[in-house]
């Protein structure tokens, strides 16, 4: 089992220097053309395709295994002797783990399949396909991680990655200042996060999240409060939560594929998983949870907004992330763990296919504008249905998947934000009860085909359970919050997703291109992911959580009709024109996001930059010139000594005498 | 005798050769003033081999030493001055002033360090 594992996340880890080392010369011995080699003649695309694929496999079989037999598999690789708390290094795959890891390997595949036709004859394609085996592996290893170290490594190993592909056409300055951005912001956080690791690893005495979670209960509410707070930094560090976000718009500079690794699988999702991983801890300290919803609240509907006022396709659907994962957060600070995990999942599909989806509209169009699209569903079908139903699936449309994982979170909100405090410890119970018999209640309606899967799925989500049978003590005000901000969530949601399908997809086309569908490995990786974007939710019918209640559901629906029909009355009065006109004046505020990077420009940037000039000019002026001046000291004293030597050897003899002179008499006087 | 007369004629001989040699302008009476040191440390050498008896006759024997010496030097010394009046029509030791710095080149030219300019913008 723990092979299965250690290979699934080797695998793409070796893939990344095999990729980078031979990718090339492959491409050369199998005779393809070294600028734009066919697919299966391109050596870089092979390398990274095939890892990937196994891995898939692998991480399927882990999933299975795990769904027929629950329960938890640790293993240890090796021990770290540190002289204090040893570092375990030690993989584990439990339901979580799984489900989250096949969904990783999955969007992975999806994406390196993509980029082989995104990024044809890109000159550095070797090393971005080796970057993207090397991200994914990183993911891999945080998901299957049994110690929290391991863990770190893996995060860190993402964050440098993540910064090599949003740069990756670094040639354009302002691509690799995102890159830079991002890498600095996530960094920012992940001090937080490597402090709290600290915090809980040498006050549980072990680094292993199992023993952790163990002993935590012994752990002081200090300890575990800080803990948490300082884990939560890393957390909206990575998944890019309310006071740490502005990295994730901007790193829409790197290539589209990226974008939706970054968005879908890894990067984001990470800090979700972290929490969801480390849940008892979070779920002890409500001070952690307040702040994690009060974060979430503000980032889903400030994002939402923002979305609403974007011009740019890519930078609505990271807006778009930033609220629904704050969708997440906000479902993990009320007790809903799997609604959150669930979330998490459909999201991670619907997400990817947006991005690739969005990939093919950008390709076509060959620009990045809402504004220059238009008219788009008649050339290009098979990317129309698949981001209409990414679109749907984001929205909350029944039946896409995006609606039931949403709804379940809402759920769970309504049910907070009701009962108060205690109401999450009764669901928690409930769900004890239904655990044991949940598994066997499969939806009789699911395809087939796929009747392993929502198994394996819907397994792995009750097993899950048993790690969310604590206690949540949200204040009943933080809830209602929580509540009221993803009602809100779901209507703008709607309203931008509704803005954003209209301006691509109809009215006249508003460019100079040709409509066509892009290349086939491209369409088809799309319409692959839209199955599972559409039909993931009905997996979560055999779980009490998971399914959707007539009450909150219907209340979504009629939000999102709401937003959406709003978006689509503005849009019909005139086609050509933008929804986001209605917006007004407050339309240049929501597009800069609140002037959020404006203001980190005024109160962070600018005071840093000012520092670092002063200390530029401290060096120049205070350290160079001591040492400057040593040099000047020394050289106006040897001037003095240089005026005797004049070259008249009469005047040396006579010191030469006169020094002789005053020896011999200091001789004589003095002994 | 007393021993007195010889030593004291000696040091004037070598104060007046000492004189000479740190105030005189011209190259030869230099050499001339070096040749009076020497000869006022001969005399020492004879009157203190005479003083102390010896029987091998060592003071004397090292004057013979220090006389052939002498010879070599001043005959050195007298070419370098030859040379020195080829070259320049002179020999006052006053403007001999070669082992001066050079002070149109000085020896380390004064190389201002600029400021290298960061490379960060």
């Amino acid at each position: 089992m723990i092979w299965l594992a250690s290979l699934a996340v080797s695998l793409p880890f070796l893939a990344a220097f095999a990729g980078m080392l031979f990718g090339p010369s492959l491409t050369r011995v199998l005779g393809g053309r070294p600028e734009a080699p066919a697919p299966l003649r391109n050596g870089p695309a092979l390398i990274a395709c095939l890892p990937i694929a196994v891995s898939l496999v692998l991480a399927a079989v882990a999933a299975f295994v795990v769904w027929r037999d629950p329960g938890e598999r640790t293993g240890e690789l090796t021990v770290i002797q540190t002289g204090s708390v040893p570092i375990r290094v030690g993989l584990q795959v439990d339901g979580l783990a799984a489900v989250v890891g096949l969904m990783v390997c999955c969007v992975a595949l999806a994406v390196q399949v993509y980029s082989v036709a995104y990024m044809r004859g890109d000159r550095r394609y070797s090393s971005y396909a080796a970057f993207v085996s090397m991200f994914t592996a990183a993911m891999l290893l945080v998901v299957y991680s049994g110690d929290l170290l391991v863990l770190y490594a893996g995060w860190e190993v993402m964050g440098i990655c993540s910064y090599f592909l949003i740069g990756h056409h670094w040639e354009d300055r302002a691509n690799s200042r995102a890159a830079v951005k991002a890498f600095l912001v996530t960094r920012l956080g992940d001090v937080g996060f490597l402090l709290g690791i600290l915090v809980l690893g040498t006050q549980a005495g072990s680094f292993e999240i199992d023993e952790i979670l163990r002993d935590q209960g012994a752990l002081s509410g200090t300890t575990t409060t800080v803990a948490a707070l300082l884990l939560l930094a890393g957390v909206a560090g990575k998944s890019a939560q309310f006071p740490l976000h502005t990295w994730l718009p901007d790193a829409m500079a790197g290539p589209t594929p990226i974008s939706a690794l970054i968005h879908a699988a890894t990067m984001v999702a990470a800090g979700i998983y972290v929490v969801a991983r480390l849940y008892d801890v979070f779920v002890t300290s409500t001070a952690a949870l307040t702040v994690l919803a009060v974060a979430a609240v503000i980032s889903m509907v400030g994002a939402a907004l923002a979305a609403l006022a974007q011009d740019d396709l890519k930078r609505v659907l990271a807006y778009s992330t930033i609220s629904q994962l704050a969708v997440m957060a906000a479902g993990l600070a009320v007790g809903a763990y799997n609604p959150a995990i669930f979330h998490l999942l459909t999201h991670g599909a619907f997400k990817a296919l947006l991005f690739l989806s969005a990939g093919c509209v950008i390709v076509v169009a060959g620009s990045n504008l809402l504004a220059h699209y238009g008219g788009l569903r008649r050339g290009m079908p098979i990317t129309f249905w698949s981001m209409t139903v990414g679109f749907a699936a984001l929205a909350g449309v029944p039946p896409f998947s995006g609606w039931f994982s949403k709804d379940s979170v809402i759920e769970a909100a309504q049910h907070a934000a009701l009962h108060g405090g205690e109401s999450t410890s009764a669901t928690a119970l409930h769900r004890f009860s239904v655990d044991d018999t949940s598994s066997l209640q499969w939806p009789g309606d699911v395809v087939p085909t796929f009747q392993k899967l929502p198994s394996a799925y819907q397994s792995e989500l009750s097993i899950d359970l048993r790690a969310a049978t604590a206690v949540v003590d949200l204040p009943a005000g933080v809830a209602w919050l929580v509540y009221l901000g993803l009602l809100l969530t779901v209507a703008l949601t709607a309203a931008y997703a509704m803005r954003a399908w209209l301006m691509t997809f109809f009215g006249e086309p508003r460019g100079t291109y040709e409509i066509r569908e892009p290349s086939r490995f491209m369409s088809w990786t799309v319409a692959a992911l839209a199955v599972p974007a559409a039909i993931l939710g009905f997996f979560g019918l055999g779980k009490e959580d998971l399914r959707p209640h007539l009450g909150a559901a219907l209340l979504s629906v009629l939000l999102v009709a709401v937003g959406a029909g709003a978006a689509y009355l503005l849009w019909n009065r005139d086609p050509a024109l933008d929804p986001a006109r209605a917006l007004g004046g407050v339309r240049p505020v929501l597009a800069r996001a609140f002037y959020v990077d404006e203001l980190y420009a005024v109160a962070i940037v600018r005071p840093v930059q000012a520092l670092a000039r002063y200390v530029v000019t401290f060096d120049r002026r205070q350290v160079d010139g001591a040492v400057v001046g040593t040099g000047r000291g020394a050289r106006w004293l040897g001037g003095l000594l240089r005026v005797p030597q004049n070259g008249n050897a009469q005047t040396y003899l006579t010191g030469l005498l006169a020094g002789v002179v005053v020896i011999v008499a200091g001789v004589v006087i003095f002994l | 005798m007393h021993l007195a007369y010889p030593t004291v004629v000696a040091a004037l001989l070598f104060s007046v050769g000492v004189y000479g040699v740190l105030a005189r302008r011209n190259a030869i009476l230099v050499l001339m003033s070096v040749e009076l040191m020497l000869n006022a440390v001969n005399l020492n050498l004879v009157t203190f081999d005479i003083w102390y008896q010896d029987r091998l006759h060592g003071g004397q024997v090292l004057t013979l030493f220090t006389i052939v010496i002498a010879a070599a030097e001043i005959g050195l010394g007298l070419a370098i001055v030859l040379l020195v009046y080829r070259n320049r029509r002179m020999v006052d030791v006053d403007r001999l002033r070669d082992l001066a710095e050079d002070t149109a080149r000085p020896a380390e030219v004064e190389r201002e360090a600029e400021p290298v300019e960061e490379a960060a913008p």
